[in-house]
């Protein structure tokens, strides 16, 4: 356990591993081409429940439940929980999970939250104040369109760079030693604000603080892309990782030979191009947890995978800063995650 | 490079120019003259029906042609086919009638959740609420200049 450089948090060879993930899908994540990577796939987006937030509710607590089942633990051996959602005060967190009646600690970093909820967790775990975590993301379409958009039903056309915010949630269990996914290093971002002020451009405002982040990460640990087989960003969607590649190689990180190769985003790959009301791609608090804790992990335990980052990008903005003018700041967080064996 | 200088974002801003596709202004704009004048051509019909077998004389007829073209958005809105539309028109769908009819139901659906006086009520005129605001406000000042111009 140590920092390296500036701002990275390196937790040793086999000190934190993930033991069990959960995803639950929305109907239109169920749809896309990642949808066999998913435990639970919904055909409806109500789950069942009355409101969208109780649907996303339901969906964050049946994704701590599934994480609990597989790990082969209860709720009462997990040590703390950690979670984020995009409600106002975390309602999807705090009142979605309340029955666990478990320390809980709710984070934000609008959809860059996955990253530091792994990170806390991480820390915890590494430290010893927890030998068991629970942590986990989730995001819901119509809660995320009330809390910073327009009524859902309202008919307003939406430009190309627009992205659909996912409907799901995910969830992780913790724990020191060996894993099959190990954390090994976190990196903590740092605001950047490149004056993007469009919440339809949530892309090209979020694309400098991955790579930013990026770039830190490979400068304190030393590495360079090509130690990772798989670098993803959060929510960029089609245009911004686009916008991101750009930087990364006018930033001198990599050739673009090698970030085309090795760069990708979970929004730009969750649903398919053609998919009806997607635009540039997934976003969202959920769009990164199931495209890592689906796919990516899915990949890296067949064995096509042994070395990914994951960075997740957040728009740090709300519906009132963003109608006063103010310029929409990012963050970026990112986790290293490795094959234990 | 956080948080950056105006040359920076300068610089950042023609990079995301050129590699974001540009609305289609040119099929937005001709979707939304076919639309809107459909919209509106379907509103004549309506009232030439009322005209015709409603009894009602062509002066009259208006308000029951929006009361009517009013329900239709409703029922759509509800449906929720409206938006899905809306995305394809553009600015067609949001000619006065259909389009203020969208703004209210949808706003009211949204925050039914929230209760009957505080959701719906308190909410019914959320994104339609500027449109009443500024409309009597410039009839008011339009009014006046004519009262003025009309008795100096």
């Amino acid at each position: 356990m140590a920092r390296l450089g500036r701002s990275t948090w390196a937790f040793g060879e086999h000190q934190v591993a993930v033991k069990a993930v959960s995803t639950v899908a929305g109907p239109w994540e169920s749809r896309g081409p990642l949808s066999d990577a998913f435990d639970v796939r919904l055909d409806d987006d109500r789950a069942g429940q009355d409101t969208w937030e109780r649907a996303e509710q339901a969906m964050f607590r049946q994704a701590c439940d599934i994480a609990c089942d597989k790990a082969g633990i209860v709720a009462s051996d997990v040590d703390l929980v950690i979670g984020a959602d995009l409600n106002a005060q975390l309602t999807s967190f705090y009142i979605g999970l309340r029955q666990l009646a478990r320390p809980m600690l709710g984070v934000y970093s609008a959809c860059a939250s996955l990253c530091e909820a792994l990170a806390v967790a991480s820390l915890a775990v590494a430290t010893g104040f927890a030998d068991v975590v629970l942590a986990g993301t989730s995001s819901h379409n119509s809660t995320a369109e009330r809390q910073f958009r327009y009524p859902t039903e309202y008919g307003v056309q939406r430009p190309p760079t627009a992205q659909r915010t996912v409907t799901g949630a995910g969830a992780a269990i913790v724990t020191r030693g060996r894993g099959m996914w190990q954390i090994t290093h976190a990196t903590l971002g740092e605001i950047t604000d490149f004056g993007v002020k469009s919440p339809w451009e949530m892309g090209a405002a979020m694309a400098p603080a991955a790579c930013d982040t990026i770039r830190q990460h490979l400068a304190d640990t030393g590495r360079s892309l090509d130690d990772y087989d798989l670098v993803m960003t959060g929510d960029l969607g089609r245009i911004g990782l686009d916008i991101l590649r750009r930087l990364l190689v006018d930033e001198g990180v990599a050739p673009e030979s090698v970030v085309r190769e090795r760069v990708n985003d979970c929004g730009a790959i969750i649903y398919h191009p053609d998919q009806p009301e997607v635009f540039s791609g997934g976003s969202g608090a959920a769009c990164s947890t199931l495209v890592t804790f689906g796919h990516v992990f899915r990949e890296m335990e067949r064995g096509g995978l042994r070395r990914v980052l994951v960075s997740a990008t957040g728009a740090l903005l709300s519906q009132v800063s963003a109608q006063q003018g103010e310029t929409i700041p990012s963050i970026s967080h990112a986790i290293a995650f490795e094959r234990g064996d | 490079m956080p948080v950056a200088t105006p040359e920076e974002r300068a610089r950042y801003q023609a990079l995301v120019h050129r590699l974001t596709p540009g609305r289609p202004v040119i099929r937005n704009t001709a979707r939304a003259f076919v639309v809107g004048g459909l919209i509106c051509e379907l509103g004549q019909l309506i009232q030439a029906l009322f005209v015709r077998y409603g009894g009602f004389k062509p002066t009259e007829a208006g308000n029951p042609t929006v009361a009517v073209l009013i329900l239709l958005s409703a029922v759509f809105t509800a449906l929720g086919v409206y938006d899905r539309f809306a995305q394809w028109a553009g600015a067609g769908s949001a000619v006065p009638v259909t389009g203020f009819s969208n703004t209210m139901t949808s706003a009211a659906m949204e925050h039914r959740s929230e209760g009957f006086v505080a959701g719906i009520g308190g909410n019914m005129f959320k994104v339609s609420g500027p449109v009443i605001v500024y409309g009597v406000v410039s009839a008011f000042f339009i009014a006046l200049i004519r009262y003025i111009v009309e008795h100096l």
